[in-house]
């Protein structure tokens, strides 16, 4: 899936570094994997980040191994390769989430959260929440600021905000200084997928209850 | 050193076919004038072709000459990013028996073998140490039919070997930053937007391999 020609919203080279440094959390991962796949601008500098691994690794002062070692690790190959489980056939879905969805949209267990909205949180590590947001068209997710950073990535449809409009590809990074209220676009339903490393922080008391209630 | 010259003294080879048999082997036939021409630009990088021998002919030797080579630095690698020495240990076999059996999925116009091997390490840590699955991008191959050209492998070579002599002339605390993000000890947040590392061209050099390889794919 490669559609960077319509991309104008990237990831941050923090974002790139902490991918290919392995240090962020799995949520974040997994957006940063899923607009890899859909933006060779982006799998370029993150290609090259890890290029910068290399040249570490290279430059490692050694550290001796047990004498057996290679014997082992031929006995290891010996015993073959652990097949990855393929990514699911025919999915309409980046490979990365499909894995994580196991399938395509249609596979996707939707709660409805309120005006419309639905969405399926998705399980990674704690550090960080990852979510599915159904948005319908012209149906908008309350107004809300942000405790830590969240990353939006849009995957059908558009939303804009107040800062800016973001299409399939698009990727939107929220910090704490950002308050905002996505809108879907008429006429597409809107399809994202959100990771916080934080709650988000709701200006109104509905969707403050509807958070306590879905986890958002 | 085994010759790998079979492929160039075959009549009727492409020249695409000769100059990566030629970049293939540190051993080179004076004969050829063509072949002469090429081996100027090709730097002394021996992995490549060491981890073409594991895929093409399953070559314990090449293996046991990267094992030796990338091992105890990977080992080391793992130690700094937080794991115990036994389980470092464990982890390097492990990382090094990935190497086998993916060799065919190395791409050398997309990286040097420390590159690739680095990011099979980041995984192995992150699924050893940190217990986290690793969202990868959707991967991208050559597929049985295409194959890179033998010039855009040298070049990518060549720009990590560029990029390895640029790490060494960072000003020491630039160094020990960058050094830090990639073995763990910052934070995501921590790390500066910008750290000013060296990355030339290698950026858009990768940016022009993945549109040829998309091309390869449509």
């Amino acid at each position: 899936m490669n559609i960077m020609n319509k991309i104008t919203h990237h990831l941050s080279d923090q974002l790139l570094i902490g991918y290919s440094a392995g240090t962020l959390p799995e949520a974040f991962n997994l957006v940063v994997a899923t607009h890899l796949s859909m933006c060779d601008e982006c799998r370029a500098a993150a290609l090259s980040y890890d290029s910068i691994g290399g040249a570490l690794l290279q430059e490692q002062p050694t550290e001796d191994l047990g004498a057996a070692a290679l014997s082992k690790t031929l006995a290891l190959i010996a015993k073959g390769s652990k097949a990855a489980a393929p990514a699911p056939a025919g999915s309409d879905l980046p490979d990365p989430l499909s894995a994580y969805i196991g399938g395509g949209l249609n596979d996707v267990k939707w709660r409805p959260i309120g005006l419309g909205v639905r969405q399926a949180v998705l399980k990674t590590s704690h550090a960080a929440t990852a979510r599915l947001l159904y948005i319908p068209a012209g149906a908008a997710v309350p107004d809300h600021g942000h405790r830590g950073t969240e990353l939006t990535l849009v995957l059908k449809g558009a939303f804009s905000d107040e800062t800016a409009r973001f299409a399939a590809g698009d990727v939107e990074v929220a910090g704490e200084d950002l308050h905002h209220k996505p809108v879907a676009e008429i006429g597409h339903d809107c399809i994202c997928l959100a990771v916080t490393d934080a709650p988000l922080r709701f200006s109104a008391w509905i969707p403050r209850v509807a958070q306590s209630l879905f986890r958002l | 050193m085994r010759m790998n010259l079979d492929i160039v003294q075959e009549t009727g080879a492409s020249d695409r076919q000769v100059a990566y048999a030629a970049y293939n082997s540190n051993a080179f036939d004076d004969q050829k004038a063509s072949i002469r021409a090429v081996t100027k630009t090709i730097p002394k990088n021996i992995w490549v072709d060491h981890l073409k021998r594991i895929q093409t002919d399953q070559d314990q030797q090449a293996f046991a000459e990267l094992f030796g080579y990338f091992a105890p630095r990977i080992k080391a690698f793992l130690m700094k990013s937080g794991a115990a020495p036994g389980m470092a240990e464990d982890c390097t076999q492990e990382v090094m028996a990935t190497l086998w059996h993916k060799a065919h999925l190395f791409d050398p116009s997309r990286a040097s073998v420390s590159t690739w091997i680095f990011t099979i390490a980041r995984n192995k840590n992150i699924d050893a140490l940190r217990k986290q699955r690793r969202p990868e991008p959707e991967e991208l191959t050559w597929g049985p039919e295409a194959e890179p050209e033998a010039s855009d492998i040298l070049v990518m070579q060549q720009e990590s070997e560029q990029l390895s002599q640029a790490m060494k002339s960072l000003p020491g605390q630039q160094r020990e930053l960058i050094e830090k993000a990639y073995f763990g000890d910052l934070s995501h947040g921590q790390i500066a937007a910008e750290t000013g590392l060296p990355l030339g061209t290698i950026k858009s050099r990768l940016r022009l391999a993945l549109s040829k390889l998309r091309q390869t794919m449509k």
